[in-house]
């Protein structure tokens, strides 16, 4: 990350941060300096501290209930020595200047963590040679304490609000003059602080996109192409104009490929409520030319996928040699996988309102991504991205839908049409039927043993349409980002391995998903493995450490890989198999695998995987009754995030892993007929509820010095393999393929 | 003309009768803490209490709400500070929080009926109402906790 700990022009902060009303509204024209006029000192894009001792952080990750929106700013008020009570956190809009915005990747903390601690130890040591100034003494001697800096040879005291004209005129640190606090100093880091909307939430004042509302503003509701890429050919919206509050219609182009995050197109029905749109909405009589996707077919399509996957493709990792392996292994042991499509169902559907006046548009969104917002809207409407105004409402969820701004440039274009502010609200059933789908996966597996059961090769297959094809409508195979999630990076110690990857053209939009690529590259992964330890008769555990083999971090530049590793260089975020074992260990462990008696029907599972450079092991106990109904007693799930900011929202995370997980493994599945996607609420998209998720979730964090990674997404990819895993322990009923609402098990 | 009381307040409606209660607390009362989630009853965001009751507003016609007295999140207390309310915030429950006024407005109701609820109760009482980041583990802590049960 490059955001550089520079001093802030007052009128760009003040404009943004104070936008929404706040103390500083109608107190007059800016003035030059903060020396001369009561108002907040800015030190730098993230904090700014004004007379009255109050400090204002900016939150700028957008919050889909992480916690992030309280976090990072927890760490600037750590580093600031603030008291937290004084603090106040503003939402940033998009902007630039703040770095990335786009929450997503699970790295918010990983990226932003030295830039944050900067941004407090900044404005702290300019606080503390304000006062050393004031006082005329070396600065050596004074320190900030609790929101005031102190003497401490005389105990005189200054509180930052009194500080504040006088660090403004301070030169701005340089990074090698910063000192940061030790952790056995932390007040708020490593402390559980309730997220700032807390109080909010629990009162119903929350203020999230649905929640967004402007003066004048109209209702959209659209009608869409049903099948992927359709044109309009006509529109009838004669008895639809006849549904009391229906204003009119207005008409969305549809998109020029790559689709990318452009709006899809469609019949937008204005109204002077939600129900009046909706309303008329059903009452449009819409012709589609819905062209090359309708003939989609997910049946015929996971067919052509298996075809696919069961002959030889693009080697993307290549170990020893595999085929040779096979040949002299005592055994060979081949499986398919297979995982469908899936929807993010964030509670919240999309949503926006747009204001589009005088060549600007205001837009209020839940997005993951506002800059990604003022792009989008920008490129829709042929205005500069900066005069897309992107404020950022709190997220109903997020899951990677939200990284994907096609509903706001919905609004965006609406509002220009009609020259007043407009609300576009998605219903489930849009949610469900335009969603950018986690995509659909074939695996092939193949494993040479020898007389033990010990693994001689590994050969793994991955087919899927790609995420690549929103950016390139001719991408056919995965890319690094997606090799990069379990295809390429299986950590075992088998000296004979490949990876290949096969060709598949995509028919509907292909987002990414909490976990992307890991889910089905984890499930077939860690149901293999699983596989071969009970082709072995050995215990599942003592197995999958043994295949990891020896402690080290894995050379995938020798090896001649290419391993995105999130991005992020392996010096720093090596592969660690140390981390791993350590994580199956401690899983196991806690959730009492050594001593643990399976029954009829009851039993434990495992699988290990890093993902988002986190190590995580699940051990999952599953009960399954006598008519096959499946229950999840419990869940123990042993993590290396390294170092960790917010102990008890990494922990809401993993809990939130294991329900998401749920979902993936038990009940989730979108298909096509005709082109059309046949789900479309939660009666037959279902998710995981209170009665089918895990009863109790304990996570087990491993204390670690390592550097942050990620938290929102690794808990994820190894639910599903661990339930089936233990639902194999338990019936002996082995499943490759998901839903597992689709197998019977008695 | 619809007349009714929300949050102890008489509130009359003279639109389409069959518009369900959750939008004319939404778009007209701006009454925003009860959620919009799926417009069928199938996922609880929208739970309000309609004499007493726990209700979907999504799926209640304006028509039924007719005459009856409606209590959404916002005065479900004075304070935000029944118990329920207490307990969520004591056990840190919300993520992204959208579901949870309609989780609260369930499992208020729940202990109304029920006091000291045990697993299975819970489960039954709340299995309507869906949480997509999976707070389902705190939701069950919270309602002990404000049950005063053991968990």
């Amino acid at each position: 990350m490059s955001v550089l700990v520079t001093r802030q022009s007052r009128r760009g902060f003040l404009g943004q941060m104070f936008s929404a009303g706040t103390l500083i509204l109608g107190a007059g024209p800016l003035a030059s300096s903060a020396a001369q006029s009561p108002q907040p000192w800015m030190p730098n894009v993230f904090v700014g501290i004004a007379p009255n001792g109050l400090v204002t952080i900016i939150a700028h990750r957008s919050e889909m209930g992480t916690g992030i929106r309280t976090a990072l700013p927890m760490l600037l008020a750590e580093e600031l020595e603030a008291d937290w009570k004084r603090v106040k956190v503003e939402q940033a809009l998009g902007n630039t200047k703040y770095g990335s915005q786009n929450t997503d990747g699970s790295c918010s903390i990983r990226d932003f963590v030295d830039v944050i601690k900067e941004s407090g130890a900044s404005a702290r040591l300019m606080l503390e040679r304000a006062a050393a100034a004031k006082w005329g003494v070396p600065a050596g001697e004074v320190e900030a304490r609790n929101h005031e800096v102190v003497h401490t040879k005389s105990g005189k005291k200054a509180g930052f609000g009194e500080l504040v004209a006088l660090a403004a005129k301070q030169p701005v640190p340089k990074k090698e003059e910063l000192k940061f606090k030790p952790a056995s100093a932390y007040r708020y880091v490593g402390k559980d602080v309730p997220i700032i909307d807390q109080d909010d939430i629990v009162a119903g004042k929350g203020t999230f996109g649905m929640d967004a509302r402007v003066p004048g503003m109209v209702y959209a509701s659209i009608e869409r192409s049903p099948v992927y890429g359709g044109v309009l050919k006509s529109f009838d919206d004669a008895a639809a104009k006849q549904v009391k509050g229906v204003e009119g219609t207005v008409v969305i182009e549809g998109f020029k490929p790559p689709h990318n995050f452009q709006a899809l197109g469609g019949v937008a029905v204005i109204a002077n409520s939600t129900w009046a749109a909706m309303q008329g909405r059903k009452k449009l009589k819409v012709e589609w030319d819905s062209g090359k996707n309708a003939t989609f077919d997910s049946a015929a399509f996971k067919k052509s996928l298996q075809t696919t996957a069961r002959a030889p493709q693009k080697v993307v990792r290549n170990v020893g040699n595999v085929d040779a392996a096979f040949s002299s292994a005592a055994k060979t042991i081949e499986a398919e996988y297979y995982v469908p499509m899936l929807s993010h169902a964030p509670m919240e559907p999309p949503v926006a309102v747009a204001d589009f006046k005088d060549g600007k548009v205001t837009c209020w969104c839940p997005t993951q991504n506002p800059q990604a917002v003022q792009e989008t809207v920008g490129a829709a409407l042929g205005i500069k991205k900066e005069d897309v105004i992107c404020h950022v409402t709190l997220l109903g969820g997020g899951f990677g839908r939200k990284s994907k701004p096609d509903y706001v440039a919905e609004a965006a274009l609406i509002s220009k049409k009609l020259g007043k502010p407009v609300k576009v609200v998605w219903s489930r059933e849009d949610d469900i039927r335009f969603d950018f789908y986690h995509t659909v996966a074939a695996m092939y597996m193949k494993a040479g043993v020898d007389q033990q059961g010990k693994p001689t090769a590994w050969l793994q297959r991955s087919v899927f349409p790609s995420i690549s094809s929103t950016f390139d409508a001719s991408s056919e195979y995965g890319f690094d980002v997606e090799l990069g999630m379990g295809l390429v990076d299986t950590p075992w110690a088998i000296p004979n391995q490949r990876a290949e990857n096969g060709p598949a053209k995509n028919h509907v939009r292909i987002g990414w998903m909490r976990a992307v690529a890991n889910i089905y590259h984890a499930f077939g992964v860690h149901s293999f493995i699983d596989e071969l330890a009970a082709s072995a008769g050995r215990d599942r555990v003592e197995y999958l450490l043994a295949t990891i083999g020896a402690d080290r971090k894995i050379d995938f530049e020798a090896e001649g890989t290419k391993f995105w590793n999130n991005g992020q260089p392996l010096d720093k975020f090596p592969f660690d198999t140390a981390r791993l074992r350590r994580v199956i260990q401690l899983a196991a462990e806690k959730s009492g695998w050594a001593n643990y008696k399976p029954t009829k029907g009851r039993a434990l599972g495992i699988a290990a995987h890093r993902s988002f450079l986190t190590y995580v092991a699940a051990v999952v106990e599953v009960e399954v009754d006598d008519k096959g109904v499946v229950r999840i007693p419990r869940v123990d799930l042993a993590i290396d995030a390294g170092q960790i900011i917010h102990p008890d929202r990494v922990k809401a995370q993993f809990e939130g892993a294991a329900v998401f997980g749920t979902s993936i493994a038990m009940m989730g599945e979108i298909t096509a007929a005709d082109g059309r996607i046949q789900q479309s609420n939660f009666h037959n998209y279902p998710v995981a509820r209170m009665n089918e998720s895990p009863m109790i979730t304990n996570v087990h964090i491993v204390p670690s010095n390592a550097a942050h990674s990620g938290v929102g997404e690794p808990g994820v990819p190894p639910i599903a393999p661990a339930i089936t895993n233990a639902i194999f322990a338990a019936t002996g009923k082995r499943i490759r393929e998901l839903p597992i609402k689709k197998t019977k098990l008695v | 003309m619809i007349k009714l009381k929300v949050n102890g307040k008489s509130r009359n409606f003279d639109g389409d009768p069959a518009m369900p209660l959750l939008w004319f607390l939404r778009d007209e009362l701006t009454l925003t803490g009860t959620k919009f989630g799926c417009g069928m009853g199938l996922c609880g965001a929208c739970t309000v209490h309609v004499n007493g009751e726990a209700a979907r507003s999504c799926t209640t016609p304006m028509s039924e709400a007719s005459g009856k007295s409606v209590t959404t999140i916002e005065g479900l207390s004075a304070q935000a500070n029944h118990p329920v309310q207490q307990a969520w915030k004591q056990c840190n429950v919300a993520q992204c929080g959208y579901c949870q006024s309609g989780q609260i407005m369930q499992a208020a109701s729940l202990l109304k009926v029920t006091p000291k609820p045990n697993d299975q109760q819970i489960d039954q009482a709340m299995q309507g109402n869906i949480c997509r980041c999976g707070t389902y583990q705190r939701i069950r802590s919270a309602i002990k906790l404000a049950a005063g049960v053991k968990a």
